[in-house]
């Protein structure tokens, strides 16, 4: 039964639902078109490209667990959507990065080693209850949204044409995190007790995601100084915990140096999660 | 179930003038073919038959999601990986639509799911079956939604209006569901010696089983005759299988892989195809809840209800709190 | 098992798939209240490109007519195809009319 077969057989009794069933691909940059594009990056384009793919797609693989384990079935959805998403930026930065090394972005994902793993410490996270995921999406949400937007000017014309599609889908990701920190924060006594747990857990890794490093002066204006984020994400974070009637943590900040390849302990299991099958036949195409 | 009983009215036999007018007049909108639309009146039959066909396909499609989900974290490639994602994803959506349409006719969805949970509502059986290997994925694309789809699509003309629309929606978003299933097998019969290995014997796991998902042949389907009348079904199980065998029979050479079943042939006679016997003991045994992963399915679906309890009340709480603060306001 | 408490309400949801086209009911879903109902909205029913602008109405806040009085509501128009264009054959090949 083809695609052909099914829409032919549904046209036979009008299109009464049709403007509501229409469907369509779209048109938007896309990690394949990235993939066969001609521009290369430098080595250090590419190693900036592969710290914005390494959060994203660790990310999408923890966010996409929740799918079929959600608080609710439309919620198994949005949390879908968002890895989705995330999934996207990834293959789009990782296409890009692989290209200074003639790779491709499976050889990145799947064939690089813990250490060569650029992600954060907040990324790696395990998923917790629903308060924790929400928690780590409000803070991530948050900053992407202040970086994708910076990086519209980005010098490399790949890097702000992939930031130019994430910085809208990410918009949404922030407003589904903050919708649901109000609704945890100010439901009921459980929900705010466990949103202050989520925030304790969660606050040690938000150091990190604001240091910078030799590579953001090195590469001038491709790329965005996390530092420089801070103030904004700090601004709009507690604005949106004081809504939603919680504090900011006081807990310290954890010495966490992902972008050196010295990861949490948890990226191990989901590198070995994630690249099991693929290393079990090396050489295959799927 | 409470809500099915308020339309009904009486339960003998004999009807009350108003509910002859509403007979009649459900009898005359399935005889012109047009459809049964939620605020009709409707026989009880039928809102039970159709009740418990909705929901059963509603929680198809919510338990389907477990057996590939298993996999999302660890498909092989970025781009299987996004494809697996979104097609589980559509899964909850189709569930969703389908517990959507069966709200229309009364029965709240937590009261659909709560039959679920307790293990009263069935779900197709072939979820009960585990997904032991990536080719399961390719097996579960092209078999197991080759076989819905083939199901699906008469039921996009089903005489109650709300099933027919999600039937509608759905087919049209399943239509890549079974594409890429074919896909991923086709990769792998043309890939490594253990890649193809893996894609037959993911084959001669899910044939038999796909083909027991048009339910039990015509000679032991006790309420086809009903539902055919309904205008509910409009194809016989076997009428089905068979057309669906007709076309994976085609579909597997260009796989060049084996259907696992020595008695397929074309009866020329008859015009149909014949299969082996399908082990229906084993099927109602799995049915019944006796299959290798009824117990793990039903057990996450209920942790993941009962973890998210104190998600939904908080989010209930808080529309509460604000609609206080309106009121006030 | 079912939590009176923690059960979301009804809401129903229409698409408009283009500008110039209107909103088309899609079909229902849960949410806790107005806001999240769209975000269920947009994420279950416009995954596919199917829409620029959504709504939701609280499934309870919809008034239907009765099916029973459909004779008393819609009978009047059946019949009267003077209201048509088609009704006025002697007109017919008469340009710009």
């Amino acid at each position: 039964m083809s695609a052909h077969n099914i829409d032919h057989s549904l046209d036979s009794f009008g299109d009464s639902t049709a403007s509501a069933t229409r469907v369509t691909p779209g048109n938007a940059l896309r990690p394949e078109d990235i993939a066969i594009a001609q521009e290369k990056p430098s080595e250090q384009v590419a190693e900036y490209a592969l710290r914005l793919g390494d959060d994203a797609l660790i990310l999408a693989q923890r966010l996409s667990h929740w799918i079929s384990r959600g608080p609710e079935i439309e919620e198994d959805i949005a949390l879908g959507n968002i890895a989705l998403d995330q999934l996207g930026h990834a293959r789009s930065f990782l296409s890009y990065a692989a290209k200074a090394w003639d790779k491709t972005e499976d050889d990145l994902a799947y064939w690089r080693e813990e250490e060569d793993f650029r992600s954060l410490h907040i990324v790696e996270q395990p998923n917790g209850d629903f308060g924790v995921t929400i928690v780590r999406q409000l803070i991530i949400s948050i900053y992407q949204h202040l970086l994708y937007t910076a990086l519209l000017d980005s010098g490399d014309a790949t890097i702000a044409a992939i930031s130019a599609k994430a910085v809208k889908e990410v918009d949404y990701h922030r407003d589904h995190a903050i919708a649901w920190t109000l609704r945890l924060g100010i439901g009921t006594e459980e929900s705010a007790r466990r949103m202050r747990h989520a925030l304790d857990i969660l606050w040690p890794y938000v150091g990190e995601m604001f240091e910078d490093e030799e590579l953001h002066a090195a590469l001038g204006d491709v790329a965005v100084a996390p530092s420089s984020l801070r103030a904004a994400w700090e601004e709009e974070f507690t604005a949106v915990l004081h809504d939603a009637e919680l504090a900011v943590p006081t807990v310290p900040f954890a010495m966490a140096r992902g972008r050196r390849g010295e990861h949490s302990e948890h990226l191990g299991f989901i590198l070995a999660e994630m690249q099991v099958l693929a290393r079990k036949h090396p050489g295959a195409t799927w | 179930m409470a809500a099915q009983q308020e339309s009904g009215g009486s339960l003998s036999a004999v009807l009350s003038p108003e509910e002859q007018a509403g007979q009649d007049r459900f009898n005359a909108i399935i005889a012109e073919d047009s459809r049964i639309e939620p605020r009709d009146w409707m026989p009880e039959a039928y809102r039970r038959t159709l009740t418990r066909q909705m929901s059963q396909h509603a929680h198809s499609e919510i338990i389907g999601m477990q057996p590939e989900a298993n996999w999302i974290t660890r498909a092989p490639s970025l781009k299987r990986k996004a494809i697996l994602m979104a097609k589980v994803q559509d899964e909850a959506g189709h569930g969703l639509y389908l517990y959507s349409g069966t709200e229309t006719l009364g029965t709240p969805r937590d009261v659909l799911n709560d039959q679920l949970m307790t293990g009263k509502a069935k779900y197709s059986s072939i979820f009960n079956y585990p997904a032991r290997s990536w080719a399961d994925m390719g097996a579960i694309g092209w078999l197991v939604d080759g076989a819905a789809i083939a199901n699906q699509v008469p039921l996009c003309r089903a005489s109650y209006g709300p099933y027919g629309r999600a039937m509608v929606r759905i087919c049209k978003e399943e239509s890549f569901h079974q594409r890429q299933g074919f896909e991923i097998l086709l990769e792998l019969a043309n890939g490594t010696e253990a890649q193809k290995k893996m894609a037959q014997d993911a084959i001669n796991r899910f044939y038999a089983p796909s083909l027991m998902m048009f339910g039990p042949p015509d000679s032991d389907s006790p309420n086809s005759g009903q539902s055919t009348a309904w205008k509910i079904k409009r194809f016989s199980n076997d009428e089905l299988r068979q057309r669906f065998v007709g076309m994976i029979v085609e579909q597997v050479k260009i796989l060049g892989l084996t259907l696992p079943d020595p008695e397929l042939r074309f009866d020329e006679e008859s015009g149909t195809w014949k299969h082996m016997d399908l082990d229906w003991v084993e099927f109602k045994a799995v049915i019944a809840g006796n299959g290798p992963c009824n117990a793990q399915r039903l057990q996450r679906r209920r942790d993941a209800h009962n973890e998210g309890a104190w998600v939904r009340e908080a989010a209930a709480a808080y529309a509460a709190k604000m609609a206080r603060k309106t009121e006030v306001a | 098992m079912t939590e009176s408490e923690g059960t979301w309400p009804l809401w129903e949801v229409f698409v408009r798939s283009s500008r110039g086209l209107s909103h088309v009911h899609a079909g229902s879903l849960h949410a806790p209240d107005a806001e999240m109902a769209l975000k269920n909205a947009r994420d279950l029913y416009t995954r596919r490109n199917e829409g620029v602008s959504l709504w939701v109405v609280a499934s309870s806040d919809i008034i239907a007519s009765d099916p029973d009085a459909k004779g008393m509501y819609f009978e009047s128009p059946q019949g009267k195809d003077y209201r048509h264009a088609t009704y006025y054959t002697k007109s017919e090949g008469v340009k710009h009319l």
